[in-house]
């Protein structure tokens, strides 16, 4: 028995069924064998040639113009079954199309992967999680020749694809650029620099650059348009917003970009992060400053990594598990 | 995740009432919407942010090419009537150094 005969002969049940005692019975078997067309890619015509024969089976005596009409019914839905067939092959293109942007996020993650420096005197950790399959956010560790340490940290504004080439643009002029221009200021105008000539012009880049000096336990930084990030002072155990004033990279390519300073002592520490933490919506509107170094204070005594795990899941729990924005911290904690 | 837009053109310049959230899924439009009357020669644009709740850094990106746009053809940006949390924004990221913004919706916009 072909697939078509066996097709017929369960649809000829389902209509007996009904026509003797229209019970439910019928209409659940009906549903079931439209999920068996589906799944076989049945077109809507091919369905009306089998009830027309069905019928004629079933009800020899029917009168010749309702058989008549099925054949006007059948042309009829042809443009379904174009339309069916073509929804078909789109279904497939899209597939295809989601395999390869989880080839292009799987190729940024390892383009883009940073090592966290092992420092004896310093505890780094760090989370990025993105909102959606790729990321905005940008961070970047170097370990220089003379022990110093540069961390970077950059949103990308306009997300997506066209986020994602620009960050691996970014990650190389970093790569590429000399050891003796590691200041945090100089880091920024020839990043500057970079992204106004090469990026789309409605695409643009905050980013934070520190510089961390071992021999002394000094913090540079110079921040382009970013976050403000916090420090930590562990003596009196406050936060202090980490003031830094400059433009967005991309804007305006004469930008200047000045630096800061900031002594270290054993037990400060300093944290980086990007707009969707302090941006995080709640549902009572917007997380407060006070809320989100609450929630710091709480595991500042854990180590670096611990502490970022946590208060990513405290955030996470806030926003319902939601998240709207791409969520990146960095926490440098000084050990010793 | 809503945003009306609503724009005037008077005889000198160009008012856009803007109202709702610019995020990530309203800013798109607001680019396309408001795009045109940056491209004018020597156009004057007043933005009137006083009904905005939320904006986000791609609504942000939205207001640098608007103002990009403008400068390239020697017109102006205004931005009106920014809440605290939008005001904080524009001063994080060194843009209310180069651009008018102004947190009050001035006489001139009603």
């Amino acid at each position: 028995m072909d697939f078509r005969d066996a097709m017929l002969d369960n649809y000829k049940e389902i209509l007996k069924t009904y026509i003797s005692d229209q019970t439910e019975q019928a209409l659940y078997l009906s549903e079931k064998f439209s999920r068996k067309l589906l799944e076989c890619k049945v077109s809507p015509e091919e369905m009306i040639s089998l009830h027309k024969t069905s019928v004629m089976e079933l009800e020899p005596d029917l009168p010749e113009s309702l058989l008549l009409s099925l054949d006007i019914l059948l042309e009829v839905m042809m443009a379904y079954g174009l339309a069916y067939r073509e929804h078909q092959s789109l279904r497939t293109i899209q597939r295809e199309l989601i395999n390869e942007i989880e080839v292009a996020a799987s190729m940024q993650q390892t383009l883009l992967g940073t090592k966290i420096p092992s420092l004896s005197f310093l505890d780094i950790g760090a989370i990025s999680v993105p909102a959606k399959q790729m990321s905005g956010d940008y961070y970047h560790f170097v370990s220089h020749e003379n022990g110093a340490i540069s961390v970077a940290i950059a949103d990308i504004i306009g997300k997506g694809i066209p986020a994602a080439l620009c960050m691996s643009m970014i990650k190389y002029s970093m790569d590429s650029m000399p050891d003796d221009s590691q200041a945090p200021g100089d880091v920024l105008e020839r990043l500057n620099r970079v992204v106004e000539q090469n990026v789309d012009p409605t695409m643009f880049i905050t980013m934070f650059s520190g510089l961390y000096y071992p021999e002394n336990h000094t913090f540079h930084y110079s921040s382009a348009g970013h976050e403000p990030g916090f420090f930590y002072n562990g003596e009196k155990g406050t936060f202090e917003e980490l003031k830094a004033k400059g433009l967005l990279l991309g804007v305006d390519k004469k930008a200047k970009y000045n630096e800061y300073e900031r002594k270290v002592e054993v037990g400060d520490a300093i944290l980086l992060m990007s707009d969707g933490v302090t941006e995080c919506r709640t549902e009572d509107g917007f997380l407060e400053v006070d809320t989100l170094i609450g929630y710091i204070e709480k595991y500042i005594e854990l180590g670096a990594q611990d502490i970022a795990d946590k208060v990513y899941k405290e955030l996470e729990y806030l926003q319902d598990f939601q998240l709207r924005d791409d969520f990146t911290l960095i926490i440098l904690k000084r050990m010793a | 995740m809503n945003i009306s837009i609503d724009i005037r053109e008077q005889e000198l310049q160009t008012i856009i009432t803007l109202a709702g959230e610019i995020d990530a899924y309203t800013a798109p439009k607001l680019r396309e919407t408001a795009f045109p009357y940056t491209e004018k020669q020597h156009a004057n644009v007043v933005m009137d942010l006083s009904g905005v709740s939320y904006m986000d850094s791609t609504g942000l990106g939205v207001f640098v090419g608007l103002f990009k746009s403008l400068n390239a053809n020697e017109g102006t940006l205004k931005l009106v009537g920014l809440s605290d949390r939008l005001k904080r924004l524009f001063d994080i990221t060194g843009l209310a150094d180069i651009m008018n913004i102004n947190t009050v919706a001035e006489g001139g916009v009603e």
